[in-house]
């Protein structure tokens, strides 16, 4: 008698899992000979990072935009816009700031490294490495999940950043709410360890989550024009997933 | 006396030794246990139909992919049984020339001929210059050193890919269809660098390919690889004359003999639907 196929794909899904894991094994190996590569890290985290910034920033933007005018809606029942600037700093710094970011790595990024790394699978340019005695496992595989640790927390500190600025824009400048209390409420009520930088952990885990995700579907894509399709897609929608999931976890060790 | 046993001692005229070689792929038997010996300082080709593992062969050497039997030894190193970092040693010292070129799209073609010395070497600037652009003119390509990979014909990636292969003077290159997309020129050239490289620096070449006319100009030793077999070996000009249906059939291009022109497949009437018809 088969399998039912609801545990086959609890199995596969744990295989998934076990992989992931060894393969981040491997990474970390490789993390020593990988240092010698530092010029194409820094390349990756300009790649990364730098080239994210303009959808990072449009996003925080307008997510702060819509925060504030949402959350002054809501505190203008109850009497208390001058809490604005407090509430909406707390949903960035803890939760908006680095799930959007991550999600949004994960597509800008993310997707971009695993087209790349799949389609140098297919190309048989990680094969020529090999036979050129360069392991690609430190020269194109750390580099990028390195750069993911490390752009992952600038971006989402821009997010915050462009975020504050635009519920300011809405909240202040547009509907009448003053400046200093929305400042002042501000900084009284965040707490730079618990709030400003529970934030940056979680987006160094985000970051290192979707980076892995990322450089282990362009490894191991079929090399085919199809297998990087599919490998990409993977790539963004078990980020999606996996980075909320963590984000829960880490809410819950973290409050 | 009795001479020395050849797996476990080669002898110094032979660079890569393989015995007993088997590969199943699937339900496919590739190799059903090779032999074959490369002498050191000669041109050896691997010949043989399409999908008959030749290229499959190349990366068994190089211990790219693993074999499910035998053994594989290059310059007295048991290829198989190699650590990672012993294997990526052993391959600072093989060039390697991919089908598809396998060039760094992100780099240049300049770039991609230094790769292997940057990655390896502590050089100055100009030094590296120097052997990328001697290497690059021997394969008439100096011009084009500022090029990407996507500006270039599928004949000039080869030749760089080539440019690249050699450009640490190894002492065995394998080239997987050196002349695939070659115009008569460059063909020409590659067979002339080919002989040059192994006339002048000693360098053993194994080389996969089907064009016999190029393979017989350069060649010293030819393997015929067919059903999973080594079925004739020798000199170019011997094999020529072999009357074996295998050699007669290869060289000879006949749809007909021991190699099937047709992949297995059922009975063509069938499939078209006269049996139908006819019932």
């Amino acid at each position: 008698m088969s399998t039912p196929r609801p545990w086959a794909g609890i199995g596969d899904a744990l295989a998934r899992v076990g992989a992931h894991g060894l393969f981040l094994l491997q990474i970390l190996a490789a993390l020593p000979a990988s240092l010698r590569h530092y010029r194409e890290t820094v390349r990756q985290i300009w790649f990364t990072g730098a080239m994210s910034l303009v959808i990072i920033m449009t996003c925080g933007l307008f997510v702060g935009m819509v925060l504030g005018l949402q959350l002054y809606y809501v505190l203008s029942i109850f009497g208390g816009t001058a809490a604005l600037g407090t509430v909406v700093s707390l949903s960035l710094y803890r939760e908006l700031g680095p799930v959007v970011t991550a999600l949004l790595f994960a597509g800008r990024a993310g997707t971009s490294i695993t087209a790349e790394i799949g389609l140098m699978r297919a190309t048989d340019q990680l094969a020529a490495m090999e036979m050129m005695a360069v392991d690609p496992l430190a020269y194109v595989a750390a580099p990028r999940f390195i750069a993911g640790v490390v752009a992952m927390p600038l971006l989402a500190c821009v997010f915050n950043a462009l975020g504050i600025f635009g519920a300011h824009l809405v909240g202040v400048s547009w509907l009448g709410l003053d400046n200093g209390t929305f400042w002042s409420n501000m900084t009284s009520s965040v707490d730079v360890w618990k709030d400003v930088v529970n934030g940056v952990w979680k987006s160094v885990v985000f970051g290192a989550v979707v980076a892995l995700i990322a450089v282990f579907q362009g490894y191991t894509t079929a090399p085919t024009s199809e297998g990087v399709a599919y490998a990409t897609t993977r790539t963004v929608v078990f980020s999606s997933i996996v980075v909320l999931a963590v984000d829960f976890v880490m809410t819950a060790f973290l409050m | 006396m009795p001479g020395p046993e050849p797996i476990a001692e080669p002898t110094r005229d032979v660079l890569v030794q393989v015995r007993g070689l088997r590969t199943v792929l699937g339900r496919k038997t590739i190799f059903d246990g090779i032999e074959l010996d490369i002498p050191r300082g000669k041109v050896t080709a691997v010949m043989g139909p399409s999908g008959c593992g030749k290229t499959t062969l190349l990366r068994h050497l190089t211990g790219q992919r693993a074999a499910d039997a035998g053994s594989i030894r290059i310059d007295g190193a048991e290829v198989t049984r190699l650590s990672r970092q012993a294997l990526f040693d052993l391959r600072e010292r093989i060039g390697y020339l991919f089908q598809n070129s396998a060039l760094l799209t992100d780099y240049d073609v300049f770039e991609n001929v230094a790769f292997p010395l940057r990655q390896h070497l502590k050089l100055p600037e100009e030094i590296v210059r120097n052997i990328v652009l001697t290497k690059l003119e021997a394969v008439g390509l100096r011009g084009a050193a500022g090029l990407m990979p996507a500006e270039l014909s599928g004949g000039m990636m080869r030749r760089v890919a080539l440019a690249r292969a050699i450009i640490r003077d190894p002492m065995l290159i394998l080239y997987d269809e050196p002349f695939v997309g070659l115009d008569p020129i460059a063909l020409n050239q590659v067979l002339r660098l080919i002989r040059t490289l192994n006339d002048t620096l000693g360098v053993t070449s194994v080389l996969v390919a089907h064009e016999f006319s190029a393979v017989a100009r350069v060649a010293d030793l030819v393997y015929l690889l067919a059903g999973g077999k080594i079925v004739a070996h020798g000199p170019p000009q011997q094999l020529r004359e072999d009357p074996s249906p295998w050699t007669r059939q290869f060289f000879g291009g006949e749809a007909d003999g021991p190699v099937p022109f047709q992949y297995p497949a059922r009975d063509y009437a069938t499939d078209l639907g006269f049996a139908q018809v006819a019932r």
